[in-house]
């Protein structure tokens, strides 16, 4: 452990922009969601026929755990941010171990720290130390945004330490992980996968399964802490006491281990074969995480059908929010607009997907596998055009998924097949969205290998323009900049074809103009 | 068509930093030539330039008679590459890796891939990323062997490699002169570059400062010799020795390489009661003739 506070300050600097950012993203979001919690629920009875309306819908209750009083206006304000926020801010702690753990070792900058004076386990500790601090900041300034945004102060603090104990958690579940797989994708996969298995005990303890399913599940522990609902402090005792355990089972595992092996033997494959081109490469790369998004696409669709049929049951009574849902989505009907404004949102996160692979593009420049495909007759173009063709299909795959399991829901829920083919349909047209802001990431990165990143910027300014525009009255220009702003509100409303159209062209014509910036510049490794 | 790499004046320059200060370098067809200069001398910012990866600021640049910026793509079916830091795709085996650069530059013979997998003893069914970094290089070289390119690239290949891979790769390099393709092979190692090298060009600091055959060259190659005899010191004239420094029985000089047989008979002649011999390093070279330079 000789040195760790040195490799805790080396991270930190490293993060300087990073941590503060997420811990801002998360602020920013509660203080928001808490100030638009007063308008949306006016009176009593609208908050107690609402809350009753969550806790009868099974798929609700299930996506965001049940509402623990339903005469309180934070617990339901605050419903979508209980368990999963608990679980995001358990996402951002395993990251940051990972990357802090893992990811290092395996480009082997944990060698060179390792040859210093530093012990055994002072990467982990470093690694552990700076994801705690980053969770618990999370927590405690996000409750000092939700009380200064009018939520009371003992039920703030709740949620903000309920956060703060599940990311505790799963940072150490990432310390475990880390010392598992050899590979930072790996690691990221296995933690992933144990805050995801965390999350469904719950879902299923909540609804249909046996209760104490729920108190087994680290995201359960926050949960029932019940904020603005009780506020109970001692089931963080679990959490912590289970931080504590697992943080120390990864120091026991990272004592067993060889630097740069992993507990799990990698598997060996075959010894011919392999990707045939450019594309059949990009296919492979990324196969996996298209997988992985493909099957929370299918997950969440079909949620997101089963529940909108109860949206309009569980607005009886709550005018305003009502209004801001139909203000949102374009539509009289308030279950084609909480349809449309679903596939809107999902298909902003199926940008992130292909987001992400034109970042993992500039990653294969810097770490120098562009070099070795380009001295081969690829060229940068036609290496690049792989990348980009399979973030265009992997993001139109993800889209379509979704809005086809969430009509097969629907089907099945009203007994109308016609529901399937219309919510289906109605996905489509987000797809030409998605693609324009893959084309701004993929500009971005063709004019230097560094901007790729700043797509994420890009993406987040959708977000906060869709999310916050008609709240914030920002100016109608300004709204229009988002893609998303362009696409008609299927299901319900008319299909123009107009805007779609013109969605493709900029899409083409960003792609034209980021090939011709390529063309120019250098190819630059590290 | 006689010179493989043709290149003049070649500047090139990122943000305020020179890396290429008006490089002059020539390959022959057919020639292993080799490619020598310290840390950060500009090689292998060179080799990219070549490769069409980056864009020279000034100076002409040739390579197999085309435009390496313009034509890379027609170019590259005619070359293979090794870089100085092979990073491969974790997920793939070394086997997938060596099928895939061979598709992708147009083919691979199946025969000599296994031959040189099995010379190399590389074990193509492991993930790359459980590859240290000799074998990644390993991977690399036996995907460029494997390949039939006119012309070798190849940046500092055996950086990784142990001493008895090294000596197999220099098995390979020799074969492949023999069947007549050109090799560009950068390196800092001075005995590799003597084994292997027709012509070498030396860089400094982004630019040319010798280039020539080995024979034109070999005053870089002197060995320091310090003896102490039993006898009287023997006459050492015709040698060709400098830094000559003879002190009671004891005899310190440099002398070059082709006569140091004939210096350690001399001496084995008077009785030699100790002997320390030092070949210079590629660094001590370059302190001695450029050092005051800098
Ligand atoms: N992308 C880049 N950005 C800025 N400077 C660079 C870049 N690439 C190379 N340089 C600089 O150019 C100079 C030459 O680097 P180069 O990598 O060509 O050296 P080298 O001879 O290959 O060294 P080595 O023997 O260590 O491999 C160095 O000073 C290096 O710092
Ligand atoms: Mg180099």
């Amino acid at each position: 452990m000789n040195g760790w506070t040195l490799l805790l300050r080396m991270a930190l600097r490293r993060d300087r922009l990073l941590i503060p950012s997420w811990v801002a993203v998360f602020v920013v979001v509660s203080f928001g969601s808490a100030a638009a919690t007063e308008s949306l629920y006016g009176d009593p009875v609208s908050l107690a026929a609402a809350g009753h309306a969550v806790n009868a819908t099974p798929a609700l209750v299930a996506l965001y755990g049940p509402i623990y009083d339903v005469t309180a206006l934070g617990a339901i304000g605050m419903m979508k941010m209980n368990a999963m926020g608990a679980a995001l801010v358990g996402l951002l702690g395993l990251l940051l171990v990972i990357r802090h753990t893992r990811a290092d070792e395996e480009v082997g900058r944990t060698e060179l720290a390792a040859s210093g004076a530093v012990g055994r386990h002072a990467a982990l500790a470093a690694a552990l130390g700076t994801a705690a601090l980053t969770v618990v900041a999370v927590g405690g300034l996000s409750a000092g945004a939700l009380a200064a945004a009018g939520l009371p102060l003992g039920g703030s603090l709740t949620l903000g330490a309920a956060w703060a104990v599940c990311g505790l958690v799963f940072t150490a579940v990432g310390g475990v992980a880390a010392q598992l797989a050899t590979s930072a994708r790996a690691s990221r996969g296995i933690a992933v996968a144990a805050l995801l298995a965390a999350y469904v005990l719950r879902a299923v303890g909540d609804t249909s399964g046996p209760a104490w399913l729920t108190w087994a599940s680290p995201v359960g522990w926050s949960q029932q802490m019940r904020a603005y609902a009780g506020d109970r402090w001692w089931p963080a005792a679990f959490a912590l006491l289970a931080a504590v355990a697992v943080a120390a089972a990864a120091v026991l595992v990272e004592q067993r281990r060889d630097l740069g092996a992993g507990v799990l033997a990698d598997r060996a494959g075959p010894a011919h074969g392999g990707p045939t081109g450019p594309l059949s490469l990009a296919w492979r790369l990324h196969r996996l995480a298209l997988a992985g998004w493909a099957s929370g696409f299918a997950l969440l669709g079909f949620l997101l059908g089963s529940i909108a049929s109860s949206v309009p049951q569980f607005l009886e009574g709550a005018p305003a929010a009502a209004e801001m849902i139909r203000a949102l989505g374009g539509t009289d009907r308030l279950i084609d607009a909480f349809l449309a404004t679903e596939l809107d949102f999902t298909a902003l996160v199926a940008a992130a997907f292909a987001v992400s692979l034109i970042v993992r593009l500039a990653g294969e420049e810097a770490h120098g596998r562009a070099e070795e495909v380009l001295a081969t007759p690829t060229g940068r173009i036609r290496w690049a055009l792989a990348h980009l063709a399979v973030a265009l299909l992997g993001s139109a795959v993800l889209i379509v998924l979704l809005g086809t399991a969430a009509g097969l829901a629907r089907a099945l829920d009203t007994g109308e097949v016609s529901q399937l083919l219309s919510v289906a349909g109605a996905s489509l047209v987000r797809i030409p969205a998605a693609w324009t802001m893959a084309a701004v990431a993929l500009l971005l990165y063709a004019a230097s290998s560094r901007a790729a990143v700043y797509a994420w910027a890009a993406l987040v300014g959708v977000v906060v323009l869709g999310e916050f525009g008609p709240l914030m009255r920002l100016p109608d220009w300004m709204q229009q900049l988002s893609p998303y702003r362009h696409i008609p509100a299927l299901p319900g409303a008319d299909l123009e074809v107009t805007p779609l159209v013109v969605l493709l062209a900029v899409t083409a014509a960003l792609v034209a103009a980021s090939a011709v910036l390529y063309r120019r510049r250098d190819i630059v490794t590290g | 068509m006689t010179n493989a790499i043709e290149i003049a004046g070649l500047v090139k320059t990122f943000g305020s930093i020179r890396a290429l200060d008006e490089l002059d370098l020539t390959v022959r067809t057919g020639e292993v030539h080799g490619f020598l200069g310290p840390n950060g001398s500009g090689k292998s910012t060179t080799i990219r330039v070549l490769l069409g990866l980056l864009r020279s600021n000034a100076g002409s640049v040739t390579l197999l008679g085309g435009d390496p910026w313009r034509d890379a793509t027609a170019l590259h079916r005619r070359l293979a590459y090794v870089p100085g830091d092979v990073n491969l795709w974790p997920q793939l085996t070394g086997g997938e890796v060596i099928d895939l650069l061979g598709r992708l530059r147009g083919g691979v013979d199946p025969g000599r891939r296994d031959k040189l997998i099995q010379k190399f003893e590389l074990d193509p069914t492991k993930r790359s990323r459980a590859y240290s970094k000799g074998n990644r290089q390993k991977v690399a070289l036996v995907a460029a062997l494997a390949s039939d390119a006119e012309l070798l690239i190849l940046d500092e290949p055996t950086s990784g490699l142990d001493p008895l891979m090294e000596e197999l790769f220099r098995e390979c390099v020799q074969e492949e002169r023999s069947r007549g393709r050109t090799v560009l092979l950068s390196s800092h190692i001075l005995s590799e570059v003597e084994a292997l090298c027709d012509r070498v060009s030396i860089i400094r600091n982004g630019r040319t400062v010798e280039t020539g055959s080995l024979t034109d060259l070999r005053h870089l190659t002197e060995t320091s010799v310090d003896a102490t005899l039993t006898g009287p010191v023997p006459d050492l004239a015709g040698l060709d020795l400098r830094d000559l420094d003879i002190e009671g029985g004891r005899v310190r000089c440099l002398v070059p390489t082709p006569a140091l047989g004939d210096l350690l008979a001399r001496l084995g002649a008077a009785g030699i009661s100790s002997l320390v011999s030092q070949p210079p390093t590629l660094e001590q070279l370059f302190l001695r003739h450029y050092g005051d330079q800098a």
